[in-house]
């Protein structure tokens, strides 16, 4: 890659900051060139963000139909899944499963709401609701 | 790392740092998952990166995790106190700075921690990733450095306790190379170095056999991610190798690892189209085709074969 092919395309995904590339100047020596981002690398970050957003979204549609809890939403929204939330929180897969269920949930301790909103970096009573 | 290297009086660039400590790699590692797909990873893990430096350079450092958090703010402080250069393992979710699209739940994200702000308590801190520093909150970088699940930093962070000097680079530098040809081309595994490339066609096009094109976009989308998002000087680090190189050649007078660097920057080109062909299939502007994408890994496998067989050679 030659110093002006370095792409400058902009990124929307980096958020206006700049990126450090290696590329080969004039001289065909390697050096550093601040690129601005690449449609390519905007692409796949942006898959990933979409389906994450998709998980997201179709959980909170769910919530609305009385399917599943917030706790789901909340879940998806950190970007996280069940085996992560599991690790952070430290409780078992089947018990986070478990508080997917409406019920379940209404019925949680404050103790174990104080937990799931530490590990997913919210606040309690934001917990309670999934938007 | 390099930073660490300057202030403890040895300026060496971050590709001397990077090609010294033998970082180039490749590894498919389907029993690693992250986000549900296998990871693929363009370069050896940052600890044995750090602890790569250490023989060559004479370099002392000290890696300390903590089981409590608290007790990890409190030693990044008192190491800071005492002007120390800070690195640290984090996760980039935790990250304020960090974009909202590029929080993932991604552990292995090393940054530097060079300062504290007296006013609001922040730290200053640089980032691999961007150009320029930036700063972060106590209480968010306390909960990036303790994140869970894969690859855990549990705090980790690591400084510089000896002074290091400058290697006899007629030793180190032909070992260094050495050594990331072996991992190339001898790994015992076969999901490491050029091999694990041929692994990675196969198991795109096995999972294109068994159906699911959605699935097949997110894991080419995952390996471009990494390839091109995680690393620094993009390709994978084949860039920032080959750049190693070129400093390489000048050091040894040896105008064949010129050479060297020129196929590897190549190479580096290539990679940089398989990415451009994966991230259009993935936005539908050209029909998905995982046979296509396998046929261009192998050939980069060949490739990278070839390449790494004449740098021993040179070696």
């Amino acid at each position: 890659m030659l110093a002006n092919e370095v792409p400058q395309e902009g990124n929307a995904t980096l958020g206006g900051r700049r990126k450090a590339l290696y590329a080969r100047g004039a001289d065909g020596r390697l050096q550093i060139v601040p690129s601005a981002g690449w449609e390519v690398e905007e692409i796949v970050t942006r898959q990933a963000v979409d389906d994450l957003n998709r998980l997201a979204e179709d959980a909170r549609r769910r919530v609305a139909a009385g399917l599943t809890s917030a706790l789901e939403y909340h879940m998806h929204k950190a970007r996280m899944d069940v085996p992560l939330l599991a690790q952070t929180t430290g409780l078992w897969q089947w018990r986070i499963r478990r508080h997917f269920r409406p019920a379940a949930f209404a019925s949680l301790s404050p103790a174990l709401r104080r937990r799931y909103a530490e590990a997913l970096g919210i606040a309690v009573d934001q917990l309670n609701k999934a938007e | 790392m390099s930073a660490i290297l300057r202030q403890q009086g040895l300026p060496i660039s971050e590709p001397m740092a990077f090609g010294l400590s033998s970082a180039l790699s490749f590894a498919y590692i389907p029993l690693i998952r992250i986000n549900g797909l296998p990871l693929v990873a363009y370069r050896m893990p940052p600890k044995s990166i750090i602890k790569g430096l250490q023989k060559p350079l004479g370099l002392k450092m000290r890696f300390e995790t903590f089981r409590n958090a608290e007790a990890g703010t409190r030693r990044l402080d008192e190491l800071l106190t005492a002007g120390q250069l800070v690195g640290m393992q984090t996760s980039v979710f935790w990250l304020p700075y960090m974009p909202e699209d590029l929080r993932f739940h991604f552990n292995a994200h090393n940054v530097l921690a060079f300062g504290r702000d007296a006013a609001s308590g922040d730290y200053h801190i640089s980032d691999p990733v961007f150009d320029s520093p930036v700063s972060c909150a106590a209480s968010a970088l306390q909960k990036a450095r303790f994140a869970r699940g894969v690859l855990a930093p549990k705090g980790l962070l690591y400084y510089a306790t000896g002074t290091p000097s400058a290697p006899d680079w007629s030793k180190e530098i032909p070992k260094a190379l050495k050594k990331t040809t072996r991992i190339m081309l001898d790994a015992p595994l076969p999901i490491i170095g050029v091999r694990g490339i041929r692994r990675l066609a196969n198991a795109i096009e096995g999972m294109a056999a068994k159906g699911d094109p959605a699935q097949v976009k997110m894991f080419v989308g995952q390996v471009v991610r990494m390839q091109e998002e995680i690393g620094t000087g993009g390709a994978g680090f084949r860039f920032i190798y080959a750049s190693f190189l070129q400093e390489a050649a000048e050091l040894l007078a040896r105008p064949r690892l010129d050479e060297l660097a020129e196929t590897l920057v190549d190479v580096g080109d290539e990679w940089r189209e398989f990415a451009l062909a994966a991230a259009r299939m993935i936005r539908d502007r050209d029909p998905l085709a995982p046979g296509a994408l396998a046929t261009r890994l192998r050939q980069l496998a060949d490739r990278e074969q070839a390449f790494f067989r004449n740098l021993r050679h040179a070696a």
